[in-house]
């Protein structure tokens, strides 16, 4: 499974929703996650991939992390996995 | 001063999933301690408790709710359900915005914070899920019991050991009877069965290996157990108007500090609390035909709590009964008053007395009519509830037939 794949597969199982149902233009908000499931979503993908996401939660906006949507989010992980390795 | 009744009731511990299940084992005397069941239980010394078992999450709970419950709050949930079903209570409007939620728990999310440190302190893990937090604090239980039931008015915890849910009784009691709110849901919650709390628990010392033997010579000390107990205490008004039935009716309370031992119970300190409560409820001593003991069957407790009965009531000491549940049930520590007013609930509309199990030899020291090992028909007008805690807190809580 690609990290694109696994990424999707971890928001669509925080979404109760199909991976299908997932896009790269997808918001958080439209799949109907809240500010709880994107911490958990947040903590799901660092477990996932062994990396640690500069994502703070009293300011996301102010992060270095991009959650403007799915695909953001993929292509930030694949930095951070990039990095690691 | 409004009049307080208790309108519904839910538990969930080692005897019963249910009230009509828990008092049903309480009538046959049944005991529901055994060898305790989780991860690493033969690296301790005490291996008995009165475990709750085939209570499953999944099923019960969805995903969202189950990486936010504690196994102290799921027991909560499930007895809340029981309770407010039954007083078959809706909280909107007014009744929603001045109803609240109190409740007690001396640990909270203890198993949270055991599997939790376990992972980063046995495992090297360098991270935890994001609702550890939310998950093991205190107040979670009534934050979500106030959540499912729309209860927005006075709603908090308090931990005060093991009179952690008779405290909190006497708060919702004294919400209602001062007219502050309509009904409240009150009660408490215990799950320290994990390996870490009955790993605390060892260094004590007070811990049966074997049995719970309140007021049995041959008793040597306390057995855990686990669970929640929780009632909906309503304006009596209020009840009767809509024809809810009435369980029985809170007549008083009182509370009182021993100021005196971080561990050793007080004669005095009990005895004034008993006191305090036949004098908050306007009665006569000799009106009380039982007590549900604190009786924790630990050397020190039952005698202490023996003599302070034996000086409150005089001469009725000897005609009233009074026994502990707990040697069933085990000790729920900050939920144990909650499922103990279960067998005050018995005794004044059933009229069956809860026997004290596991008794084997009297003791000169707890010479009092304890109901040993078989559970008794007698009619009871008003009945006790003891709860006398760590730290010198302690809570009586006296109830009437209605």
């Amino acid at each position: 499974m690609s990290i694109r794949d696994k990424v999707i597969a971890i928001i669509a199982e925080q979404a109760v929703l199909a991976p299908s149902d997932v896009t790269e233009q997808s918001t958080l908000e439209d799949l109907g996650i809240d500010s709880l499931g994107l911490v958990e979503s947040i903590f799901a993908i660092e477990e996932e991939f062994d990396i640690s996401i500069p994502f703070n939660a009293n300011d996301p906006s102010e992060s270095d992390f991009d959650i403007s949507n799915v695909g953001a989010i993929i292509t930030g992980i694949e930095k951070l996995a990039a990095e690691k390795s | 001063m409004k009049r307080v009744v208790i309108t519904g009731a839910g538990t969930i511990n080692a005897l019963g999933h249910s009230v009509p299940e828990t008092l049903e084992a309480m009538r046959e005397g049944r005991c529901g301690i055994g060898p305790l069941e989780f991860r690493d239980v033969d690296r301790l010394t005490i291996q008995i408790g009165g475990q709750v078992h085939g209570f499953e999450a999944d099923g019960r709970f969805n995903r969202q709710q189950i990486t936010l419950y504690d196994r102290f709050t799921q027991f909560t949930l499930t007895a809340a359900e029981e309770a407010i079903s039954q007083a078959g209570l809706e909280f909107h409007g007014d009744m929603s915005a001045r109803s609240g939620v109190v409740l007690g728990t001396a640990g909270g999310g203890v198993s949270t914070w055991d599997d939790n440190y376990r992972s980063v302190y046995e495992d090297g893990k360098n991270r935890v899920h994001p609702f550890v937090v939310p998950k093991l604090m205190n107040n979670a239980a009534a934050s979500h019991v106030s959540m499912q039931y729309n209860l927005k008015g006075p709603s908090f915890t308090v931990s005060t050991a093991c009179a952690s849910s008779n405290h909190a009784m006497a708060l919702a009691f004294q919400l209602v009877r001062s007219g502050a709110a309509p009904a409240m849901v009150t009660g408490g919650s215990e799950s320290m069965l994990c390996f870490g709390g009955v790993k605390a628990w060892e260094g004590l010392r007070v811990m049966s290996k074997d049995a719970c033997r309140p007021f049995s010579a041959n008793r040597n000390g306390m057995v855990q157990g686990e669970g929640a107990g929780v009632f909906v205490f309503e304006e009596y008004e209020h009840a009767r108007r809509r024809g809810a039935e009435i369980l029985c009716e809170v007549i008083g309370f009182a509370m009182t500090s021993d100021a005196s031992d971080i561990v050793m119970p007080s004669k005095q300190g009990a005895a004034r609390a008993i006191a305090g409560a036949l004098t908050d409820a306007r009665i006569n001593g000799d009106e009380v035909g039982y007590i549900n003991a604190h009786g924790t069957g630990t050397a020190a407790n039952d005698k202490t709590e023996c003599a302070a009965v034996a000086d409150v009531f005089g001469q009725h000491a000897d005609e009233l009964m009074i026994s502990s549940t707990k040697s069933m049930h085990g000790h729920l520590i900050g939920g144990t008053g909650a499922v103990e007013l279960l067998a005050c609930i018995m005794a004044l509309r059933d009229g069956v007395i809860a026997p004290t199990i596991g008794y084997e030899e009297p003791d000169p020291e707890c010479a009092l009519d304890v109901v040993p090992n078989v559970a008794r028909e007698a009619r009871v007008d008003v009945a006790l509830s003891n709860a006398f805690a760590f730290g010198g807190l302690n809570a009586v809580l006296a109830l009437r037939r209605v």
